[in-house]
């Protein structure tokens, strides 16, 4: 019997094609994705990586909603020109609390791996309202409508429980206190934002968006994009720690 | 005389009025009690489907005219055509509402007035309309329409079920609709060719196990004891993409009155589970599902055998299991290890060699009907598409190399590459499978204008090198633009100017697209006039498909 009749055990059975075509598909998955949850460079433990507050996960969120990654990577890569254009290679642990990750696939426009701090709040605020009127050949759409819209705090604890769930570490005390954080981080001189200090030191407390009156989406936004790549100090960062 | 009423409901009927019925409570306590409007309209628009659903089922019980279609007249199957229409109109219509907002955002890219400052219209929003229109909306009722089709004719039985194709067909576009205006409102799961949220995720996993079911339900009663090739290649299809679809969109919603969901993965394993998924979407999705309409349609236009056997089997097996590898390539030189990214490129190289083995048992199955290309416009068509296939599919292993990638990756190349994939392969082997399915379906001879169809292919041929030599120069260009540095050891530019290269390509892109436009809708008015006005096959003949005649 040659090998070709031996095929018909598939021709002639739906069954067994179908567990044929399920086998034949999984291997490559598997062999792929299974150990990235063991070794150790892509669950390395990093100093200086924290979980989103309340602020900085819903300007990430809006920042999903946008589609900003269809345009914008945030992934560095280990070449020359984009370590001088952009600034350290990213580790796989500066993204390990992205759900979704936004790596991205395209840059229309520049990468934002490393975007915080680079610019003031004052030029993000006037970028997202109008690109041309800080980058005058810019194609980037406008987004004034961040100014008007006031952010809401409805499940925000929520939102911190289901990451709580995947194992982000946030406290008991961080998830109660999700609501009141929310507003405090975007409200400096508030008695709110001390205790959100405590509750997450060494954040940005600003007025993002340089309106005093409400917390708008501007402010989540802003903040966010303000500690993009700035939680691991690159000064003290081992690179072979990791390395076997 | 009333025996005929005395009829117990049927098991498919009571079985989907009992599903569509608990969909229907499940949405109705989610739209009243939610604070999120958007989700209070999704959940509204599926509860609404659902009960039309119920009254529908009921409505044709208490008709009385209920008895289950014969399974054969006179000796001959009695084919269930009716939902295989439904979605092949379903695809003209969301191929050119999807080919319309490519255009537009095309010309965003070159003129960004036109995002009007507006949330709901914005690049960023409406990008994943297109893809998803584009791939899944058109894609996707190709893909449904032919598969019922072709099970049917090949396994010579009626699909089972006088609902079951009806919940598969019209639950499919629910989901589209779900999703699409999800988008616009600002609903995703910011996953590229996953975005719709939890909620469109289940819908459509309820209505894909009803597809797979199907399917599999008309290939248990065929006659033959051989399952057809194209059916191999449409099983391939929907068992990987169910798999793609949950493990990817594994995720748990903030709360269920929320649109919002946090997805399992997360940094390094989410790129890793979505770029295997992403590439699988095109391997299996627009691949393998493609493929399958290339093993049906294209011997039946050229009335020839498929040229190897052998060579089919070979493609097949070799095609599913390479392309699961292949997910990596795309996050080269990123946080991912290297080996990983290494075993990608390696298979997807690997990948070529079935790639064009496919390929060439399609162009080969002309073998002594080469004379047809210069008269019939539609297999010309097909043919065409095999050719990009193969351009494409040589294309995407030259990309996937690390070296060739570090230069390419980011760039318009890869939105040129996809395009050649899309426009050329996908489009074209759709626009050849519709131009056949229109007249068979409606027992017309021929299409009502063959000269039109030439006209669609030569316009749209030539949006399509538009398109993609657009976006080869400007994708090459930009990524040595990045790279480049001055005589000082500066990089030469900065980023913007890099933008303000791209604008005249921008524009031919665009142009590009608005051409490939027009093709589709000389096809729309061609296949309307078919329908309308087309000579139709003799009554001896009904329930046969026409061939056209080869001239």
């Amino acid at each position: 019997m040659s090998a070709w009749k031996k095929h018909q055990i598939f021709e002639k059975n739906s069954l067994i094609l179908i567990i044929g075509i399920v086998i034949m598909i999984s291997i490559g998955g598997l062999v792929e994705i299974v150990p990235l949850y063991y070794l150790k460079s892509t669950i390395e433990k990093t100093e200086g990586m924290r979980p989103y507050t309340p602020l900085e996960l819903v300007g990430r969120n809006i920042y999903v909603r946008e589609g900003c990654y269809a345009c914008h990577s945030q992934q560095i890569r280990p070449m020359r020109d984009e370590l001088e254009r952009y600034g350290s290679y990213s580790l796989a642990a500066e993204s390990m609390y992205d759900r979704p990750f936004q790596w991205g696939s395209k840059r229309t426009g520049p990468d934002l791996a490393r975007v915080g701090g680079k610019y003031s709040d004052e030029w993000q605020r006037d970028h997202l309202i109008n690109p041309r009127s800080v980058s005058p050949t810019s194609v980037m759409p406008g987004y004034p409508f961040l100014m008007d819209a006031r952010l809401s705090a409805i499940e925000i604890e929520n939102h911190l429980k289901v990451n709580a769930l995947y194992g982000v570490p946030y406290s008991e005390e961080q998830i109660a206190s999700a609501k009141v954080d929310l507003l405090a981080q975007a409200e400096p001189d508030s008695d709110a934002a001390e205790a959100f200090e405590e509750r997450y030191p060494g954040v940005l407390i600003r007025d993002f968006d340089g309106n005093e009156k409400e917390v708008t989406e501007m402010d989540a936004l802003v903040a966010y994009l303000q500690m993009l790549g700035t939680l691991v100090d690159f000064s003290l960062y081992d690179e072979k720690a990791n390395l076997r | 005389m009333g025996e005929r009423k005395v009829r117990y409901l049927s098991l498919e009927e009571g079985g989907f009025s009992l599903l569509l019925l608990s969909i229907a409570i499940f949405c109705l306590v989610i739209a009243g009690k939610t604070w999120d409007p958007v989700l209070a309209f999704h959940t509204a628009l599926i509860a609404l489907a659902s009960l039309a659903g119920i009254f529908f089922i009921f409505r044709r019980y208490f008709d009385g005219n209920n008895t289950p279609a014969p399974l054969e007249i006179n000796g001959k199957p009695n084919y269930n055509m009716a939902p295989v229409k439904f979605a092949a109109w379903a695809s003209v219509f969301w191929g050119i509402a999807g080919f319309t907002v490519g255009v537009i955002i095309a010309s965003q890219l070159a003129f960004p007035a036109l995002n009007f400052d507006l949330p709901w219209i914005n690049f960023g929003r409406l990008r994943p309309l297109h893809t998803s229109a584009v791939i899944f909306a058109f894609g996707g009722n190709v893909l449904l329409g032919t598969s019922l089709y072709v099970v049917q004719r090949t396994c010579q039985a009626r699909l089972p079920g006088a609902i079951a194709p009806w919940f598969v067909v019209l639950g499919y576009n629910l989901f589209i609709v779900v999703a699409g205006t999800g988008y616009l409102l600002g609903v995703t799961q910011g996953k590229e060719y996953a975005e719709p949220e939890w909620y469109a995720d289940w819908l459509l996993t309820i209505v894909w196990v009803g597809y797979l079911l199907t399917f599999l339900g008309c290939i248990w009663r065929r006659k033959e004891p051989h399952i057809y090739v194209a059916n191999w290649f449409y099983l391939a299809f929907i068992v990987t993409i169910a798999v793609l679809h949950l493990f990817n969109n594994a995720s748990v919603p903030v709360s269920i009155y929320s649109t919002k969901s946090y997805i399992v993965w997360a940094g390094v394993q989410d790129a890793m589970v979505q770029w295997w998924y992403g590439h699988n979407a095109v391997g299996f999705f627009l691949t393998a599902g493609f493929l399958a309409i290339m093993y049906y349609f294209i011997p039946k236009r050229a009335e020839r055998p498929v040229y190897s056997y052998r060579l089919s089997i070979v493609h097949f097996w070799a095609l599913i299991f390479l392309y699961m590898w292949a997910g990596p390539h795309h996050l080269h030189y990123t946080s991912l290890p290297q080996w990983a990214s290494t075993l990608g490129m390696t298979f997807s190289i690997i990948l070529w060699m079935p790639s064009w083995g496919g390929m060439i048992n399609g162009l080969m199955t002309l073998s002594g009907a080469w004379d047809k290309l210069r008269t019939d416009p539609v297999l010309r068509m097909m043919v065409v598409s095999v050719a990009f296939y193969g351009m494409a599919t040589f294309e995407g292993p030259l990309m996937s190399i690390r070296a060739v990638n570090g230069l390419s990756h980011y760039t318009d190349w890869t939105i040129g590459h996809v395009h050649a994939g899309a426009l050329g392969w996908v489009g074209y082997i759709s626009f050849g499978a519709l131009y056949c399915l229109v007249p068979w379906l409606y027992h017309k001879k021929s299409l009502y204008s063959l000269r039109l169809v030439n006209w669609h292919f030569w316009i749209s041929t030539l949006g399509i090198v538009f398109y993609i030599c657009a976006m080869w120069v400007s994708g090459i260009m930009q990524g040595l633009m990045w790279r480049a540095y001055d005589s000082l050891g500066f990089l030469e530019y900065s980023f913007i100017e890099t933008v303000d290269a791209m604008y005249p390509f921008y524009v031919i892109r665009a142009f590009g697209g608005l051409l490939f436009l027009a093709g589709a809708l000389i096809m729309l008015y061609n296949l309307l006039m078919t329908v309308r006005v087309g000579e139709s096959v003799g009554s001896e003949a009904a329930g046969q498909p026409a061939m056209a005649p080869a001239e």
